[in-house]
């Protein structure tokens, strides 16, 4: 447990020792004080019967944010460490292949949760001046903040696969960016296929993270999809163990 | 300590690694070497369970790489080809990292930083972030942390390689204060290296094993040269070196009028005595005569040659 607490801590250390974890914050910070300001501005004078969040979730800052920042944040995890050559001392020092894969996994997802506690104080400050607790409530909050950790657990495991992958960054990041990209598009098919209960409908609707998104920002936790992001992600560090597994095939 | 039997390891159709099987004993110093591409790192990454081989077992103090990795690990410290460090650390933040990667305890892996420190000779950079470091340091690094958990095994792959003479030295002789307490490996291709710093040598060429064994025994293997110089016209002195009869000779005229001539494998024991008496018969002037000790080079030589023409 303590060498798991070691390389999580490490991991994290690595955001911040450059520049690299600083830029990504600002990055994400303007973002999301933009994407606050113009949801503010376009709701301004307008009643909604909407939770605040949700209409956040509901553009397309939070994705943007999320499709643009995941490979970026997962891309050095296993990359870097290969190209230059630190991989090697790490998985000769008696340390479980496990152990590497769930501290870069915890250390990324650490990391994002990190990015986004300012959308939690825009949040706290807008219901300050609203006063009226219901279209903030600490409900929707929560389950807003739980999905946004969930989606952010299936980004992370997915750039860690896509960076064990390479010794490239750059490709670490486009190919994850690719992957996370494609599942996401993918759910829009619903808003083609609509109600139709054909299988490929059904299916855009399961993986449709959008939908999901929107039942965490309205205050619900959906079982369907807290299992949806909790077994993709399960089955994304499954695939990473088997990469870094790998070197030790015969 | 160490146990290989039939190590082969293939990259799709290249044969890295082929049926190579020696033993190191504990204590030992053993030096891998070879070429570039004769397969020391293939071998030292199989040992230090990073890779699996395609056949063939490995034992590290009984325990098989393949099976039991952990305690292998455990019992290993390892510098990799290059020395891979991570720039971003300082020295002692790394040093302690890798102490609790290598569950030392939080005190005696303190003490232990402390300690290797000292013995490495990095205590006025440990402050510094390993990238500002010169290379030599950096290699130091590297060896502080395969010294950290005090290992039974130490394994180091071209330890000096890129440093300057007196860091060469100072690794060198690092390395030899190690003997007894660690078993230890090391890679080169630099044979002086080798020949100053192991007890014992494993050759590779091109994947296969050329020989192993002791250092003495090894060079015992290795040719002979005597090299004398005396006072005479060249084309005498050649006419005489064939007569001498002993094995191939080259005679280079100097330039006040002496003659150097090299047998190049005067193996018998009375070789210097033949040269000195027939030199003294002519009344010849002899101001040189040396027995070459022999080099793990010509050995490399003579033992690379013998495969070619075996083949």
């Amino acid at each position: 447990m303590s060498v798991f607490r070691t390389l999580v801590r490490r991991e994290l250390s690595a955001f911040f020792q450059g520049p690299t974890g600083f830029i990504i914050i600002a990055a994400v910070l303007f973002l999301i004080g933009l994407g606050f300001v113009v949801v503010l501005t376009g709701l301004n004078g307008h009643a909604t019967p909407m939770p605040v969040t949700q209409v956040f979730y509901g553009t397309y800052f939070f994705w943007l944010i999320l499709l643009l920042i995941a490979p970026i944040i997962t891309m050095r995890s296993f990359a870097m460490e290969r190209a230059s050559g630190t991989y090697e001392s790490l998985m000769t020092a008696p340390v479980g292949d496990w152990e590497v894969v769930l501290s870069k996994f915890t250390g990324a997802l650490v990391f994002y949760a990190i990015l986004w506690v300012p959308l939690l104080v825009c949040s706290l400050v807008v219901r300050l001046y609203v006063g009226e607790s219901a279209v903030l409530g600490p409900g929707p909050m929560f389950t807003s903040a739980l999905g946004v950790l969930l989606v952010g657990c299936l980004y992370m495991s997915l750039g860690c696969f896509a960076s064990a992958l390479t010794r490239n960054q750059a490709v670490a990041a486009v190919s994850s960016f690719a992957m996370g990209a494609a599942l996401f598009f993918t759910g829009f098919f619903s808003y083609f296929t609509g109600d139709r209960s054909d299988w490929i409908s059904q299916l855009a609707r399961h993986v449709s993270l959008a939908n999901h998104m929107e039942s965490f920002s309205r205050g619900v936790i959906d079982l369907e999809a807290t299992v949806f992001f909790i077994s993709l992600t399960a089955l994304f560090l499954y695939f990473t163990h088997k990469v870094v597994e790998s070197r030790r095939w015969k | 300590m160490i146990e290989v039997q039939h190590l082969t390891k293939r990259y799709g159709q290249h044969v890295a690694l082929d049926a190579v099987s020696f033993s190191v004993g504990r204590g030992e110093v053993v030096g891998f070497l070879g070429p570039n591409g004769a397969g020391k790192s293939t071998t030292m990454r199989i040992l230090t369970t990073f890779m699996a081989a395609t056949s063939g077992t490995v034992r590290v103090g009984g325990n098989c790489v393949f099976e039991n990795p952990m305690r292998v690990r455990k019992r290993l410290g390892y510098m990799p080809e290059n020395n891979p460090l991570p720039p971003d650390l300082r020295v002692g933040d790394y040093l302690r990292f890798r102490a609790r990667l290598k569950s030392l305890a939080n005190g005696e892996g303190a003490k232990r930083v402390d300690v290797v420190i000292g013995q490495c000779g990095i205590v006025d950079v440990a402050g510094r972030f390993i990238g500002q470091l010169s290379r030599g340091y950096r290699q130091r690094v590297g060896m502080a942390d395969a010294l950290l958990a005090k290992p039974e095994l130490i394994v180091l792959d071209e330890p000096t390689a890129g440093l300057d003479p007196n860091q060469v030295r100072s690794v060198r002789k690092l390395i030899r204060g190690l003997a007894g307490d660690h078993t230890v490996l090391i890679s080169s291709h630099i044979l002086s290296e080798i020949e100053m710093t192991c007890d014992r040598a494993v050759i590779l060429h091109q994947g296969r094993l050329l020989a192993s064994g002791a250092l003495d025994v090894l060079m015992a293997k290795a040719d002979t040269a005597v090299v004398s110089e005396v006072r005479a016209p060249l084309s005498d002195v050649k006419a005489w070196g064939e007569k001498l009869a002993l094995g191939q000779v080259e005679c280079v005229e100097q330039l006040d009028g002496y003659v150097r001539c090299r047998f190049a494998n005067a193996t018998s024991a009375d070789a210097r005595e033949k040269i000195f008496g027939s030199a003294q018969e002519r009344g010849w002037l002899l101001r040189e005569l040396t027995r070459q000790a022999p080099s793990l080079e010509d050995l490399f030589v003579n033992l690379t040659r013998g495969k070619e023409d075996g083949k």
